[in-house]
């Protein structure tokens, strides 16, 4: 920066809000220019006289600077390099810093050369509607071909690829006045609050405080003023470069805060942008108005802006954005730019007003100014920049040329009310300024041009008593006192509706998606009148820009093709966002790791220095597998399995959901829960109990032991333990009230070990003291405390493998003691930790159902547990489990399958079929190589059930190409008679 | 996003509740049938308009809390307690 640069050609000397002592150095498509702090990046390039910026998204016509804010349809660009470019960023909005890198969009090869510019003549085979029309034939082009050459040739901008190397923080925060923009009416609004003594917030998405205002000298000492007062009263927030973005229930608004995309990259540790959720008693809105363009031929032509911004190119950054100028407007506030311009060095203004000859155009007469009262523009003419402006007398014949580089548009203001129509405040039609305006809502009102209150004045008076009046609703009833601006008359913002300039050639009313009002035409010729309809028709107004300075117009277009006024017509709902969002920004910190909190039992380190290999069970992280070195999955899982059917095993269970309920009604509120009878079951036993939903399906099921007459231990699956308290506080809180029961998780409060295999009670018996293990004094199902190395536990007789086994449960805090002891007591039996996979591999082979046999589609006959059913008495999911459907003899049944060549594996989801058939009659549930018998076994669902037993069918599994023999046999492979779990 | 005021806990997020279903339908006696409980757990009538709604604090206090809710503008009326009366507005 140390070099001097030549001040560009169309910068200003003097005015502006811009710091001309620094210059800032930035690349447009690889060619080094300057700006200044204070900039956009579309103020610099205006200032080095860049006229295009871009080409149109169907036609790639070459498009230029169109506005001076975020409602830009045209100046789009990549912006940052590598892991940092970001599409399709507004040129307007984009604060200039050192070392900026950006590039224009949808242009190829060139901007000044688009090869594809070739659909512009095409044009007449593009029209509304022409993706639905075109490309539907025959289907299989869609993927191949039609889709990525449209996706070519129409995209807008590309994202980076790599990772976001930035971070994004969510931040909360509550106020009782938000203030939603920083213009006049917002400033007002803002301290007339903030002087009653609120909390308030002023957002503000400029970086500058100041809305209209920066573009308005006359009133440069009030604005200053009005921040520094604001910046005083330590009760108000201002948060500049911050757009809110959505308005929710209650008061509830979402906005993003640019940290620091007005620098190269973050300093460290500083999010690029924050995510603001917004609680608010009051809100104001003074979102401002946006300037709507008018339909005329070559409206989008390179050199063609509105009026209003070239007026802020001029007043607010010193740039002149053409110096032979036409005005082209229905009212008289547009009049303001012809000053601005004139100001700022322009050769000439010519005004071309629809109107007959008004005041502000006879006084614009006296000083000196060209004004064609009842004209019209019927043309703008040139390439690659404006050249003549083709006007005439309005619907006369012919024309006229105007030598023009410079076409500054006005067809009014129409208030920004997407926030407003969002919180779903009616909204009203002004018929004066020809635009819909909001009413209030509870806790909500408009002030200032947000609610067509034009004018810096006006603005200001409307916003203060807004402000005030939020304060007072709030609660904070002290009287501001403050000046309003003076000097300056408010322009009479009243117009002469002005849509559309009839006359042959391309009339765009969506310049970013390049919608003409011919489309609009179309799609009300081919039925779709209804503005909702003809929106998706055309795509009128679904680009980035939402259509802000298009949309009415669009929308007045199609009013006069069904014969109806504006306002019958209407607009589309707005939705969220205003703005668009970057997706980092609302996925926060919820990314990779942190997408979601990860579980871990109090064993969890153990489980790592054992080498254990993971699996993700809902949030848990639990063992899969414990491999030795070099051993591979399946060996250790059949090493595990082998342990427990053999001599012993230990396996951390501390996932499962664990539910202490306790009152007088517990043993009843079982037996409504379960459809099988807690309240026979005796103190110190345990008993298995399945759990339907009301639709009558198998919900849950688990162990459940009885610690009191009136205090139950419940264990839930790992997958259903939140989904089962949550049933449970239903029907305890909103079904039977009256019943005394009290209960809580206790899932994290203890740590269980399930001891299992011929051996568990020999490891067991070295370490339990206060417990005597054997058969007789503590048989199959029973339930004591005890010691354990010291530390208190609670032994379960209960077994999922099907061996002998104990279930061992001690406070969080002692497992990792717990563990090791019972480890240091089994190696004399080679015991050994098995992990989720072995765990599933022994209950398989002993034909016990879960999760996959369990997936809310079975009922319990479908899983061979009818019998389990109390015959009296009320359970939840009775009645409709003797549903017709639901008893149904056809229905597939649990049964066994084995391959018929054990080495052969089979899959879950096989569909199983007659040899010869493509009739499914069952699926697989579950799947595993087996210890006992040895070779490939399943659980699976098939239609007959039993009466298959010894069938031979095959397990189809077409996306593998596969189809593998199996025999039908019993679910219970192992130790049929259940003599192992009682011995 | 709902600001639901819980009756324990205060106004709370809409983020800390689940959302439950229809609270004007009770679930009928043990003996009324497979017609009455299959209306209890699939029949809705799905107003636009008010509605008497279950909202389950979950990541809170882990409650039931009864919302008087608007389905169309999202205004809510009143809260209670699963055994409150709640009045519901007129349209």
């Amino acid at each position: 920066m140390t070099r001097m640069h030549r001040r560009p050609a169309m910068r200003a000397r003097t005015g502006g809000h811009i710091d001309r002592d620094t210059t800032l150095t930035f690349r447009f498509d690889g060619r080094e220019l300057t700006g200044h702090p204070g900039d956009t990046l579309a103020s610099a390039l205006l200032a080095h006289g860049v006229r295009i910026v871009g080409r149109s998204f169907k036609y790639h016509r070459p498009r230029g600077i169109y506005t001076a804010g975020p409602e830009e349809p045209n100046a789009l660009a990549g912006i940052g390099t590598g892991a940092r470019r970001t599409p399709n960023t507004k040129m307007t909005a984009a604060e200039l810093y050192q070392g900026m890198v950006a590039e224009s969009q949808n242009r190829w090869p060139s901007l000044r050369f688009d090869a594809l510019a070739v659909n512009s003549a095409l044009a007449r085979f593009l029209p509304a509607g022409f993706y639905y029309k075109t490309f539907m034939w025959p289907a299989s082009f869609w993927e191949k071909v039609y889709e990525p050459a449209i996706r070519r040739a129409a995209g807008l901008g590309r994202a980076a690829t790599e990772p976001d190397p930035d971070h994004y923080e969510a931040a909360h925060a509550h106020c009782d006045v938000l203030v939603v923009g920083a213009g006049a009416a917002g400033l007002a609004a803002a301290r007339a609050a903030g002087e009653s003594g609120a909390r308030v917030i002023l957002a503000e998405q400029d970086f500058l405080l100041g809305g209209g205002l920066l573009a308005d000298p006359v009133h440069e000492g009030w604005r200053r003023e009005m921040t520094a007062a604001l910046e005083a009263l330590g009760n108000v927030v201002r948060m500049p470069r911050t757009t809110v973005f959505g308005y929710y229930e209650q008061n509830m608004l979402g906005a993003i805060e640019r940290v620091a995309d007005h620098l190269p990259e973050p300093p460290p540790h500083t999010a690029r942008q924050r995510y603001w959720t917004i609680r608010a008693r009051e809100v104001v809105l003074a979102t401002g108005a946006d300037e709507r363009l008018i339909a005329f031929p070559g409206n989008d032509r390179p050199g063609v802006m509105l009026a209003g911004a070239a007026r802020a190119y001029a007043n607010r950054f010193g740039v002149l954005a053409g110096r032979r100028a036409v005005l082209f407007t229905n009212n008289d506030a547009a009049y303001a730019t012809v000053e601005a311009l004139a100001a700022a060095g322009a050769d000439r203004v010519t005004v071309v007003d629809t109107r007959p000859l008004g005041p502000a155009a006879a006084a614009a007469r006296t000083r000196g100014v060209e004004v064609l009262p009842g004209h019209e523009v019927v043309g703008a003419h040139g390439g690659r920049g404006l050249y003549s402006v083709e006007a005439r007398a309005r619907g006369g014949d012919g024309g006229f040329q105007i030598d023009a580089d410079l076409l500054c548009v006005s067809g009014g203001y129409n208030p920004a009310i997407h926030l407003a129509s969002q919180s779903r405040t009616p909204l009203a039609w002004d018929s004066g300024i020809a635009a819909f305006v909001p009413g209030t809502a509870a806790g909500q009102r408009s002030a200032g041009a947000a609610r067509g209150r034009f004018g810096i004045a006006a603005a200001a008076r409307d916003g203060m008593e807004a402000g005030g009046a939020a304060a007072a609703a709030a609660g904070f009833a002290r009287r501001p006192a403050f000046e309003l601006p003076a000097g300056g008359a408010d322009p009479d913002l009243t117009v002469a509706p002005f849509w559309e300039v009839t006359a042959r050639g391309k009339s765009f009313v969506d310049l970013q998606h390049d919608v003409t009002t011919a489309d609009i035409r179309l799609a009300h010729r081919e039925g779709y009148e209804h503005i909702e309809h003809a929106k998706r028709y055309t795509t009128h107004g679904m680009a980035t820009d939402q259509g802000k300075t298009g949309g009415l117009v669009g929308a007045a277009v199609l009013a006069e093709a069904r014969g109806l006024p504006v306002e019958a017509v209407g607009m589309p709902t707005f939705r969220p966002y205003v703005t668009p969002i970057t997706w980092g920004a609302v996925a926060g910190h919820h990314i990779r790791r942190e997408f979601a909190p990860i579980r871990r039992t109090q064993l969890h380190d153990w489980h790592v220095r054992r080498g254990a290999e993971f699996l993700e069970a809902g949030l848990w992280l639990r063992p899969a597998f414990y491999p030795r070195p070099g051993e591979a999955p399946w060996d250790a899982i059949l090493r595990e399995g082998a342990a427990v059917r053999r001599s012993v095993g230990i396996c951390d269970v501390s996932t499962l959901g664990k539910i202490d309920l306790q009152g007088a009604d517990a043993a009843f509120f079982l037996d409504r829960l379960y459809m099988n009878t807690f309240s026979t079951l005796a103190v110190g036993r345990a008993r298995y109990g399945l759990m339907l939903r009301e639709d009558g399906m198998v919900f849950d099921d688990g162990t459940t032991t009885r610690l009191a007459d009136d205090h139950f231990f419940i264990t839930t699956t790992t997958a259903n333990a939140g989904r089962v308290m949550e049933h449970m506080e239903f029907h305890a809180q909103t079904v039977w009230p009256e019943l005394d029961v009290q209960f809580t998780s206790v899932t994290d409060q203890w740590a269980a070990m399930s001891v299992a295999g011929p051996n568990a009670r020999r490891t067991l018996a070295k370490v339990v003291a206060g417990l005597d293990l054997d058969n007789a004094a503590f048989p199959f199902m029973g339930v004591a405390d005890a010691t354990l190395a010291g530390c208190p536990v609670r032994v379960f007789r209960i077994s999922f493998s099907g061996e002998l086994a104990f279930e061992v449960a001690t406070p969080a805090g002692y497992a990792a003691i717990v563990w090791e002891a019972i480890l240091e007591a089994g190696r004399e039996f080679a015991i050994e930790p098995y992990g989720v996979e072995a765990l599933g591999l022994l209950r398989i082979e002993k034909g016990h159902v879960a999760g996959a046999e369990l997936n809310g589609q079975t009922t319990a006959a479908d899983v061979g547990l009818e019998r389990m059913a109390k015959k009296k008495g009320d359970f939840v999911g009775k009645a409709l489990a003797g549903r017709p459907g639901l008893t149904d003899p056809a229905r597939p049944r649990l049964v066994g399958v084995r391959a018929v060549a054990p080495d052969q594996q089979i899959r879950p989801g096989a569909h199983l079929l007659e040899a010869g058939s493509d009739r499914s009659l069952g699926w697989l549930a579950s799947v595993t190589k087996s210890v006992e018998p040895g070779g490939w076994i399943g659980l699976a669902l098939l239609s007959g059930g039993a009466a298959r037993h010894g069938q031979r069918l095959q397990a189809s599994f077409p996306l593998h190409g596969e189809s593998v023999e199996v025999e039908i046999c019993s679910p219970h492979f192992v130790d049929p008679e259940n003599a192992r779990v009682r011995a | 996003m709902h600001l639901i005021t819980c009756p324990w806990c205060g106004p709370r997020d809409e983020a800390e509740f689940a959302y439950r279903g229809d609270a004007t339908v009770a679930r009928p006696a043990a003996d009324a049938g497979i017609d009455a409980f299959y209306d209890y757990v699939y029949t809705r009538a799905n107003p636009r308009g008010w509605h008497t709604e279950w909202w389950h604090h979950a990541a809170g206090c882990h409650q039931f809390v009864k919302v008087v809710r608007h389905t169309l503008t999202h205004a809510i009326a009143a809260t209670g307690k699963p055994t409150d009366t709640l009045p519901v507005p007129a349209e």
